[in-house]
């Protein structure tokens, strides 16, 4: 598919759709915790932080659907597509798991998605630019939050310090994707629209060493790194996510509320 | 026919009067989203921005714009969104703080948590449950003083 130049429009909405996807499943995820969560506190943070997610999704859709030019809209994407066309990072599609899975890929995401979105404030495209500006804001709040709770409860209790080891350790593999490059944003970074991913790579390493010394967690020594998210090869998770989160739309199509 | 189009200052005042969905205490004027007023020929362009970008608020606020606006006998209407420059709780008017405050509201600080209990007054021993609270907008917190929780308007 990739044969032909691929032109700056073509990698933008590549672009866009992958950091929408992502919001989008990630925000669906967490979604998934509303009613279910440990606490009070906690089930309320968790529903505002996928409210963020699902919010910034409308806004990188919504623009990915105006650059794509064919009269989709965001719900479009989101509700209408099938999952090979899904462009989400494979670690966010992973299941919720217990609290610290959730937690742990919550800040995995976070300390990738944060400082990328301080990068993507500077893009060339100024529609981009201004959603990354208003999205850094909100996700500087849920990065504060997994930070804390990752040193909490890896710094905790034997059960608490146990889980949060099993979470880092199961969700490792699918971390490295997030600064995995390719044509795409090879075509981004020269255009000056977005950052080179590997070029996070360092700072985002950095965070991870200093936040996991904090919560005495061993970061796996492997950097085998499972990839195809982005270009649209997923885990069997995803079409279970896209059944229930899309019937509505299959079920009563062009339905609004 | 010729008839006088309100002036900006009337849309202004107008648009003082219609309340945050969620906050009633504060106008959307207060919240500080509405970003322009301004008329492009006979058609009034009123700009406005989210607070947060999943807030679900913005469609009902967008639908109360409208209606006060016609209401007024505005004919020609058109909201647009605006993202830039993001909205910050910096644009909070200083009448918007103080009904914050005394519908129980902690204002937003720039040291990022509340000055004092919006409640017993008391700036000591003020404790956060959790950063994020009822709404998009809001954190939790607490005071030991009188042992009542309480709503921060986080700062962003």
């Amino acid at each position: 598919m990739l044969d032909a130049p691929m032109t700056r429009e073509a990698a933008l909405f590549e672009g866009l759709l992958r950091l929408g996807d992502s919001t989008l499943i990630l925000g669906h995820r967490v979604s998934e915790w509303c009613g279910h969560a440990p606490a009070l506190e906690e089930d309320i943070a968790l529903a505002n932080t996928a409210l963020d997610l699902i919010g910034q999704t409308q806004l990188w859709l919504g623009l990915a659907a105006e650059i794509e030019g064919k009269g989709r809209t965001a719900d479009d994407l989101a509700y209408l597509r099938e999952a090979w066309e899904f462009r989400n990072l494979l670690l966010v599609e992973q299941p919720n798991g217990d609290f610290g899975v959730t937690i742990m890929r919550q800040f995995l995401f976070d300390a990738w998605y944060g400082p990328l979105l301080t990068r993507l404030a500077d893009s060339a495209e100024p529609r981009l630019a201004e959603i990354a500006a208003k999205a850094a804001k909100e996700v500087a709040y849920h990065l504060e939050r997994s930070t804390e709770l990752v040193i909490g409860l890896g710094d905790g209790t034997e059960e608490s310090h146990a889980r949060m080891q099993a979470a880092l350790d199961q969700l490792w593999p699918y971390a490295g994707e997030m600064c995995a490059s390719d044509a795409v944003d090879a075509m981004l970074a020269e255009a000056g629209i977005a950052p080179d991913p590997a070029a996070l790579r360092p700072a985002w390493e950095a965070r991870l060493a200093d936040v996991m010394g904090k919560a005495r967690l061993t970061i796996p020594q492997s950097r085998f790194a499972h990839q195809g998210g982005r270009t649209g090869t997923h885990t069997e998770h995803l079409g279970y996510i896209l059944a229930t989160m899309q019937w509505l739309q299959r079920a009563h199509p062009g339905a609004t509320w | 026919m010729v008839t006088t189009l309100p002036s900006t200052a009337d849309i202004w005042a107008w648009l003082d009067a219609v309340p945050d969905p969620e906050i009633p205490v504060i106008s959307i004027v207060d919240l500080g989203i509405i970003r322009g007023v301004a008329w492009e020929g006979d058609t009034l362009v009123v700009e406005v921005t989210p607070t947060y970008s999943g807030c679900p608020a913005t469609s009902v606020i967008n639908m109360d714009i409208e209606t006060a606006l016609r209401a007024k006998g505005v004919e020609r209407l058109e909201l647009r969104r605006r993202l830039s420059p993001p909205w910050t709780t910096d644009w909070l008017s200083r009448k918007g703080r103080a009904r914050l405050e005394a519908y129980g509201i902690a204002p937003p600080q720039p040291a990022g948590g509340p000055q004092r209990c919006p409640h017993c007054g008391d700036s000591e021993g003020l404790e956060r449950i959790s950063q994020f609270g009822s709404t998009p907008c809001k954190a939790q917190w607490r005071c030991r003083s009188c042992g009542e929780p309480f709503d921060y308007f986080k700062c962003i």
